[in-house]
């Protein structure tokens, strides 16, 4: 693909900064607000569409590299199966960190109230690592679709 | 009959789908063809679990004294969600390798060329 | 001659999706709500977390969302296995 015109390069210059720092603030707070893993992942991912349309695809290989998201991916979804072995002294995916004191242990106010972000447990911990995931894996779909993009076209004059 | 019109905008999806996955001829309109069925489903699953007068089930800064809609088929949605992304995808990059392979996306050509 | 055939039977299932579709249960009564009744009464209390659907997607449905994540993986897995020429 190739690049686009002066105005949209510039434009996604202002933007993208922007649009990732709201898909990291609609992951983390995935326990009060609608929200989690999967859909702040897929805002972030966006923005990753975002740069490839707008610079081409074979220039935006220095700035997005296919193999630190691949290895990003692989990450996420290792600490989500290792945090669903933690609690296993109970039973599979026990939520040993709910109500207890310690990192995200406060007991929250039953009824409706303003949220508080200590709450959740093993929640916002999987969150985390499911926003890794979805992030990586919609990233590399988008930039190696858009890569092979230019193999598969066919030859004009053959 | 003006009551069920959520159900019958399902039923128009999955009909369209339907249509354009048996008529149309070409790859990437079938592709969408199964997007669209996807889709009406995914929307029939949510509208099973409403009340009537109630609001989402989130308790931050919830207005007082209403009930709450069901919550599960949310839950279960989000997967069905995810899994058509997977599908989509992988549909697609078997169109882009076919064309490169065949150089059309003609279903009845493709069938009748060998090698 | 195929495309009429083809077309009688789209209509015929088209009509009974729309009978099935108007003689529903009316739009806003769900049939059995115990279990997420409970999920709304108890979810604060239990797991601490203000969103009721996260908590059941992450603590109490965890196991579809393992499977999910899986098959997430494995679909990103084949479209990499099909481009391995394109990016080398």
């Amino acid at each position: 693909m190739k690049q686009m015109s002066k105005i949209v390069r510039t434009i996604t210059n202002l933007v993208y900064g922007f649009i990732i720092i709201f898909g990291f603030y609609v992951i983390v707070h995935g326990h009060l607000t609608p929200g989690g893993g999967f859909q702040g992942g897929a805002v972030v991912a966006s923005a990753f569409a975002l740069l490839v349309i707008s610079y081409g695809a074979l220039n935006i290989q220095k700035l997005l590299k296919k193999d630190l998201l691949s290895i990003l991916e692989s990450c996420g979804l290792t600490m989500f199966i290792v945090l669903s072995f933690l609690g296993l002294g109970i039973t599979f995916f026990y939520n040993f960190l709910a109500n207890s004191g310690s990192w995200f242990g406060d007991t929250a106010v039953i009824g409706i109230n303003p949220g508080n972000m200590n709450t959740g447990g093993v929640i916002p911990l999987m969150n985390i690592a499911v926003g890794l995931e979805v992030l990586a894996a919609l990233g590399v779909i988008v930039l190696i679709m858009a890569i092979g993009a230019e193999f598969t076209k066919k030859k004009e004059n053959s | 009959m003006i009551n069920n019109f959520p159900y019958i905008a399902v039923i128009i999806f999955i009909g369209l789908g339907i249509y354009t996955l048996m008529f149309k001829k070409n790859l990437i309109k079938i592709a969408i063809g199964i997007c669209l069925i996807e889709n009406g489903v995914n929307l029939f699953l949510i509208t099973l679990g409403y009340r009537t007068g109630a609001v989402a089930p989130i308790y931050t800064h919830a207005p007082s004294g209403q009930s709450m809609v069901l919550p599960t088929p949310q839950a279960l949605t989000l997967t069905s969600i995810v899994i058509g992304i997977a599908t989509t995808a992988l549909i697609l990059s078997v169109a882009m390798m076919i064309y490169k392979h065949y150089g059309t996306l003609d279903v009845d050509k493709i069938r009748r060329l060998r090698g | 001659m195929k495309k009429i055939i083809l077309g009688i039977a789209f209509l015929l299932f088209f009509s009974f999706l729309i009978v099935s579709a108007i003689n529903m249960r009316p739009f806003g009564e769900p049939t059995f709500s115990e279990m997420d009744d409970y999920f709304i009464k108890n979810a604060q209390s239990e797991t601490g977390a203000n969103n009721v659907v996260t908590s059941i997607v992450f603590d109490y449905r965890g196991f579809d969302t393992l499977g999910e994540a899986t098959v997430l993986f494995t679909a990103v897995v084949g479209i990499v296995a099909l481009f391995r020429r394109a990016i080398k």
